[in-house]
């Protein structure tokens, strides 16, 4: 028996074990069926999938395969296949350019930034929701700070100039006030509280959302045995609330490592110039400037490229790691 | 108002109380006010608006020019016209691929079901690029179409695991009830899975409803035509370089008026349908980050 036909017959013994939908239509129990027939049988399914799965193999394989980009000189009119193959030119060019080691730096240390200022947040604004007893409070408190994570980030900067902006609402009330006024927007040595700041207006009532329903879910026994004991609020918090939402915090926390360098590109984008490329630029912004205001598409792949490898290394040192912490980690599949 | 509080918790002292509330308040005004005096500049006579420096937060006399010359067939009328036909059509094209998408990878044991699978959710490992998918798009003749502000994010896998977790928790009597009755697969679609679905149907439509309304980076590298341009990239004209939002007709408005007049209609739409979808929020979200 060939490997593929012991495969598909341990895949039939599994599905005939486990109670399944259609079970009378689907597979009689060690029926073996031919991929023919199979095919047959769900070829209506098959048509479902159709429009989905092409989306997934021009857009996301197709872009993936174009990553080759990254190892040519390319020549837009000569496409891929025309252009000179460079090997491993462009990733020499990226690691001895000043301009790419600023752009990883700035993502880094706004990704920090964020990690600080913006995780704890959402987890203090939900044990706030949550010690609130009266339902139609906490009901407009919930709707009033889910808003602005459907705002775009235009918008969103929009507001923000609006508000901090030199002739803004801040300033002409610290002017009113004879309290001076302070340079925010546009000003390179703001930027970086100033994006984070956004953020958090953004999405810190969104992110409460989970935290919310873990706090839901931890065990009422535990609050009444620990105030029992005479635990106090303080206690109460440290002993029973946090570790009970621990595995959800975790998880959290590896999610946002395993996208360490995904601090957003459309605000960056809108906001980079205002405070030039020195502190402005992250890593997908580089991408978008090389690429598109300076041509050199080749060169801006193999940054794009670069992102996207570590990303995937991210994402599994931090399960690996979750996993050895005793933790569920993303996939567990 | 009355209120109980679970035996082992007693009522907070009224220092505790107060501070919650301030707080509270606080977090409520922080994202409120911002959108407050926008709508109120926008709505502001001109000569208050300049008078106090460029924005209002009570205005006096309440005047809508504003309003009238943006929508006046100028940019920003057009703008609306393409984001609000790209959101309706992308919308509609989005649920129903990942509906269909979701439904079929939902039957257990069907052929080719865990390849495909792993397919998809291998692509939320590693998105595809800005610069290949650029490349997709010229290749695939999507430029200047009002196509590429929705063909390259038709299915949003996060919104995909959220739909097939949640047609999975259906029970599966009903369908094989259905199926005995000599339902076939669409039949059941339509008739038992998608009348239980409304829920997840309402969060997923409107997350990529969101999604298509608030796209305007794509605009700007895959339309060299501007006029094809959605409102979130004519209103970043202005955010970052303060271009002139009017049409032809002679600015009765503040130039500030009118630019927060469009940052409203920008916003409009968003908050007009949240409070009818808000409910469903959480058992959407949830759901797809249980099963993600």
């Amino acid at each position: 028996m060939s490997a593929i036909d012991a495969q598909r017959s341990s895949d039939v013994g599994r599905r005939a074990a486990t109670p399944i939908d259609g079970g009378v239509r689907r597979v009689a129990p060690g029926a073996r069926r031919g991929h023919r027939q199979r095919f047959r049988r769900d070829r209506l399914l098959l048509l479902m999938m159709a429009p989905g799965v092409a989306y997934f193999l021009v857009f996301h394989y197709g872009a993936l395969f174009g990553n080759t980009l990254a190892f040519v000189d390319y020549v837009p009119f000569l496409g891929i296949a025309g252009s000179e193959w460079v090997g491993l030119a462009n990733v020499r060019q990226m690691f001895g350019d000043p301009d790419f080691w600023n752009a990883v730096h700035n993502t880094v240390l706004i990704a920090a930034l964020q990690i600080v200022f913006f995780f704890p947040a959402p987890l203090a604004l939900a044990l706030l929701l949550h010690s609130l007893v009266g339902d139609v409070v906490k009901r407009f408190v919930q709707s009033v700070v889910y808003l602005p994570h459907f705002l775009s980030w235009v918008i969103v900067v929009a507001l923000f100039q609006h508000m901090l902006g030199g002739a803004g609402v801040v300033n002409g009330w610290l002017d009113e006030w004879g309290l001076g006024t302070i340079h925010v927007i546009g000003n390179p040595e703001a930027y970086k509280p100033l994006v984070v700041a956004q953020v958090l207006w953004k999405e810190c009532g969104w992110a409460t959302i989970i935290f919310l329903a873990a706090l839901s879910q931890v065990d009422e026994q535990q609050y009444e045995a620990s105030a029992l004991d005479g635990a106090g609020w303080w206690r109460r918090l440290w002993h029973v609330t946090l570790p009970g939402i621990r595995p959800v915090i975790v998880l959290l926390l590896v999610l946002r490592l395993g996208e360490f360098l995904d601090v957003g590109f459309e605000q960056f984008f809108l906001q980079r110039q205002a405070v030039g490329p020195e502190v402005g630029e992250v890593l997908d912004t580089f991408v978008y400037f090389t690429g598109f205001a300076n041509g050199e598409f080749g060169y801006a792949a193999a940054a794009g490229l670069f992102k996207g490898v570590i990303g995937v290394a991210l994402v599994y040192t931090a399960n690996k790691v979750a996993h050895r912490l005793g933790e569920q980690g993303v996939y567990q599949r | 108002m009355k209120h109980t509080y679970p035996a082992w918790q007693g009522r907070p002292g009224p220092a505790v109380r107060a501070a919650k509330a301030i707080a509270l308040t606080v977090v409520v005004l922080l994202v409120l006010f911002p959108i407050w005096t926008v709508v109120a500049t926008s709505l502001a006579a001109p000569q208050d608006v300049i008078a106090n420096g460029g924005w209002v937060v009570w205005p006096r006399r309440i005047t809508v020019d504003a309003y009238t010359e943006i929508l006046d067939g100028g940019v920003v009328t057009r703008a609306l016209l393409v984001s609000a036909g790209v959101t309706l059509a992308g919308t509609a094209l989005s649920l129903t691929c990942t509906v269909l998408l979701a439904y079929a990878l939902s039957r257990p044991g069907v052929y080719g079901g865990r390849p495909v699978l792993l397919l998809v959710l291998f692509t939320f490992l590693f998105p595809p690029g800005m610069i290949p998918l650029f490349l997709v798009v010229r290749t695939t003749g999507l430029f200047d179409q009002y196509a590429a502000l929705i063909l390259p994010f038709l299915v949003n896998v996060f919104n995909l695991v959220v739909m097939r977790g949640f047609f999975q928790s259906i029970p599966t009597e009903l369908l094989e009830a259905a199926r005995i009755d000599g339902a076939g697969d669409l039949a059941i679609l339509w008739r038992v899975v998608l009348p239980l679905s409304k829920a997840v149907l309402a969060v997923v439509g409107l997350f990529y409803a969101v999604a298509y309304w608030n796209r305007f980076f794509e605009a700007i590298i895959y339309f060299n035509d501007q006029s094809k341009w959605p409102i979130g990239t004519v209103l970043r004209q202005y955010v970052t370089g303060g271009a002139d939002m009017t049409g032809e007709a002679v600015a009765t408005a503040a130039p500030q008026s009118t630019q927060m007049a469009v940052v409203v209609l920008a916003t409009a739409p968003i908050v007009l349908v949240y409070p009818f979808l808000q409910r469903y929020f959480v058992k959407g979200v949830l759901t797809g980050a249980l099963k993600a």
